[in-house]
């Protein structure tokens, strides 16, 4: 692409080995021995699960190291200087300026109470670049050349007043002023929907090659990455894994954990298990409205789920899909509209059902850090419910909760472990056991996977899969995510601003040729695993041929 | 340090040794001593010597028996009220944020109430009508000084309440009583703690501002707030005898502080600031 092999590398890493001391004085490898190399102009992308050490490597081109952490070997150099062994004060000066840091969320960048653009102007202004009139002359040309709305007006904004996408967009947008020679994107886009992340992911792309800017993007998400890099480090526990070009790790990876990250997010469909039909279903859900305020946040939504089937709810966040479940569990009152549990009818609050109608709908939430009490053991979370409900004696429900253990492919062991001793997707597989204690009828499940990285995610759908086949549980799956959609669901409701807006069998409503506009809208935003899908899509939004035809093109 | 399989801090252990010396000096000192408290043993503000250590105080007092005798009541009042204030602070004030409700407004507002008022003016109210026994003084400081305990413990614990888990168990079914003890209290203790350390402290000048008014410990007895009061006046003259006491409540805060920061840290991860 744009770079040249012949110039000399702008960030060097040699040897590079960062170390992490608790409190007790036990030392923890972060990252051992990494080499690296960026060119000018080259995108490295950045790949590995949660606590692979990314992040850690990505703030090492910036020239620091988290608090608690330090270098135990290696160097690292830009341009020539050892960064590490500059002063603070020259390290802060290159910060910024040379080199920028684009954060993952932009709510948490932006200072709510200034306007965006004397954000963007701050950069080049503080590092004595031009003059404040001057920085914003050229932050409303950046604006414009990213095609945000009203570009001479929209930095008199403030970060509230406009959408979370152009927020993110703005952040490119900062974090360029400065005209550095390198960017660290840290999951620039995790955060953000399938639609949103299209836009993002054009804009960083558009300034790195206009600008010519070197770039290391880190994410978990391969195909992601694909659109951007030139070559793609992968990286697991502190070590790399295996480096190559883009084309080469997608197309033929060499080793086994490259080929799993691969292969879990190429894996064909699951074929549905077809809809078992039943006059009793286990949820029904009628017209239901729930207001906000004078904001209508669901608009007369139906559903109903059979026993052992699973119903997927899709839609970006703010469609309604999380009020959905927080009204079909008795959090939150709907104004209109009744939910039914085998034919009879629930309280719309949960203070007002039976032990027995809780018990019989159980949910999972998105984040497992937070719904796991961090102060109990695992075997006290577990067995609460089976004394709860059932009456378990202590000694019983020890046995029990060992069962649920292996049940979820968790080693016994755990059960005197606390929650934070564990990883986020044993922490997933705790959740799902202890609604499972519960023996619901109904299992709700909110974006469970989102928090997780893919081969984790893979594998906690599989396990949602195993538990429905073995069980006959109805499940609701609430996610944004369509390739989880399709590898778990039966039927699909795909809500938007509160409505449903589209509902069928999967296969009919994702891949008739009669889709709704906006099910059309979402499913061409899921990036796909070859490197030109971006160009396609974005070519095809602005009614044009594709211009790249370079790219390596893969076939799922 | 490594003590029963949980490694202590230097620091924590430094907090724990000035503790328990103060505590130790202050139970077995006064068996210790040849005079009494009260006893006037010299002149105003006599240098000290090797028979009073620490010199003499504005009436020829001992200050060593003094500060040794003063150290009980001291104590052991800031300890019951303190732990008093906390008990009733603490459990309104997570009652409050897992409630909400109406339970929330009829406790919030009577905290205003009382916030609203000089603390100093209301306690000499109470004292004045009930008497100025030990348990009415401890009881009436506890009262005033849990108001701000219940406003630090409910804006914890109402963020506590908002997490995840805590909805669990709600749609569980569990109790009002089951969720404030295991799920929130557990989770809302670390600015707790801390506040404890520094409550704790406030107690004694709360208890000097009293007896200064002849409603805490009465005189001729001591406790050190009011040792630092009566002497105050000896800084002009170039006497040390105010900082002798100043230096106790400096002693015990600094080294309870410590203790409570050692509890704080224990949960929560590593900050500091780049090199």
């Amino acid at each position: 692409m744009s770079f040249r092999f012949s110039e000399p590398s702008i960030l060097r890493i040699e040897q590079l080995s960062i170390v992490a001391r608790r409190d007790c004085g036990e030392e923890v490898t972060l990252l051992d021995d990494i080499n690296l190399e960026l060119r000018p102009g080259e995108v490295l992308g950045l790949i590995g699960e949660s606590g692979a050490g990314k992040s850690t490597l990505g703030l090492t081109a910036l020239g620091y190291v988290r608090p608690g952490c330090h270098i135990a070997g290696g160097h690292v150099f830009f341009d020539g200087m050892d960064l590490f062994a500059l002063s603070l004060e020259q390290r802060q000066k290159l910060r910024g300026r040379r080199i920028a840091y684009y954060a993952q969320s932009a709510t948490a960048a932006f200072n709510p109470s200034r306007p965006i653009i004397d954000q963007v102007c701050d950069v080049p202004v503080r590092h004595g670049l031009c003059s404040r009139q001057e920085a914003r002359r050229r932050a409303i040309a950046l604006f414009r050349s990213i095609d945000l709305p009203s570009p001479n007006t929209f930095g008199d904004r403030y970060p509230h007043e406009v959408s979370g996408g152009q927020l993110q967009r703005a952040m490119a947008a900062m974090t360029m002023a400065g005209e550095p020679d390198i960017l660290v994107l840290d999951e620039p886009t995790t955060a953000l929907d399938v639609t949103t992340q299209v836009e993002v992911l054009e804009t960083l792309r558009q300034l790195i090659r206009e600008r010519g800017t070197a770039a290391l993007h880190i994410t978990h998400d391969l195909s992601v990455v694909a659109q951007t890099a030139d070559r793609i480090m992968v990286m697991r526990k502190g070590r790399v894994e295996e480096t190559g070009a883009a084309e080469k790790i997608l197309l033929a990876p060499q080793t086994p954990y490259t080929r799993e990250l691969v292969s879990v997010q190429m894996r064909p469909h699951m074929t549905p298990t077809g809809p078992p039909r039943a006059d009793n279903m286990t949820l029904a859900v009628n017209d239901l409205s729930v207001n906000y305020g004078h904001m209508r946040v669901l608009d007369d939504v139906s559903l109903s789920i059979a026993p052992g089937e699973t119903l997927v709810v899709v839609g970006e966040s703010g469609s309604g899909k999380s009020t959905l479940a927080k009204s079909i569990v008795g959090q939150l009152a709907p104004t209109a509209g009744s939910i039914r549990l085998c034919n009879e009818p629930l309280a719309h609050f949960a203070l007002r059902r039976s032990r027995d109608e809780l018990r019989r709908i159980q949910m999972v939430h998105q984040i497992p850090d937070t719904a796991l009490n961090p102060q109990q053991k695992i075997r006290d979370i577990l067995a609460r419910p089976l004394s709860f409900y059932f009456g378990t004696t202590h000694q019983q429900a020890c046995l029990q909760v060992m069962q649920l253990l292996e049940r979820v492919h968790l080693p016994t062991d755990c059960a005197d472990r606390l929650p934070t001793q564990l990883s986020g997707g044993q922490k997933q597989r705790v959740c799902i056991a202890r609604a499972l204690a519960a023996q619901p009828d109904l299992l709700i499940c909110d974006e469970v996977t989102a928090a997780l990285d893919p081969i984790v995610a893979a594998h906690t759908l599989e396990l949602l899969r195993e538990v429905q086949r073995e069980t006959g549980i109805a499940i609701l799956f609430i996610t944004h995510d369509i390739d989880a959609a399709r590898r778990l669901g039966d039927r699909v409701v795909v809500m938007q601003k509160g409505k449903a807006v589209d509902s069928g069998p999967i296969a009919e409503v994702f891949d008739s040729n009669t889709r709704h506009p906006y099910t059309s809208k979402l499913l061409e935003s899921v990036p796909q695993m070859r490197s030109d899908w971006l160009d396609t899509l974005i070519a095809k939004r602005r009614g044009q041929p594709s211009s790249s035809v370079d790219g390596a093109a893969l076939e799922l | 340090m490594i003590i029963a399989n949980q490694y202590v801090p230097t620091r924590a252990l430094a907090g724990m040794g000035i503790t328990i010396f103060i505590i130790l000096a202050v139970a077995f000192g006064p068996l210790f001593m040849s005079h009494g408290p009260n006893e006037i043993v010299g002149d105003t503000w006599d240098a000290p010597s090797l028979f009073y250590p620490l010199g003499l105080d504005n009436l020829g007092r001992d200050m060593l028996a003094r500060l040794l005798d003063g150290g009980r009541a001291t104590i052991g009042l800031a300890l019951a009220i303190t732990a008093i204030s906390f008990l009733i602070g603490v459990s309104s004030g997570i009652a409050a944020a897992v409630a909400g409700g109406w339970l929330d407004a009829v406790l919030s507002r009577s905290v205003d109430l009382l916030m609203s008022l000089p603390q100093l003016v209301l306690a000499l109210i109470i004292l004045t009508a009930l008497g100025t026994s030990i348990p009415v003084l401890i009881g009436t400081i506890a009262i005033l000084e849990s108001t701000r305990v219940f406003r630090i413990t409910r804006s914890v614990a109402t963020g506590v309440a908002a997490l995840d888990f805590v909805q669990v168990a709600r749609l569980r079914g569990e109790g009002l009583w089951w969720i404030i003890r295991r799920e929130v209290l557990v989770n809302s203790l670390p600015p707790i703690i801390a506040e404890f350390g520094l409550r704790f402290c406030f107690a004694f000048q709360f208890i000097a501002a009293l007896s200064f008014l002849g409603l805490g410990i009465r005189p001729p007895n001591a406790d050190w707030g009011s040792m630092v009061r009566d002497n105050a006046q000896a800084i002009t003259y170039g006497v040390m005898a105010p900082l002798i006491p100043a230096i106790a409540i400096a002693l015990l805060t600094i080294g309870v502080n410590l203790i409570a920061d050692w509890l704080i840290s224990r949960n929560s991860p590593a900050v500091g600031e780049e090199q």
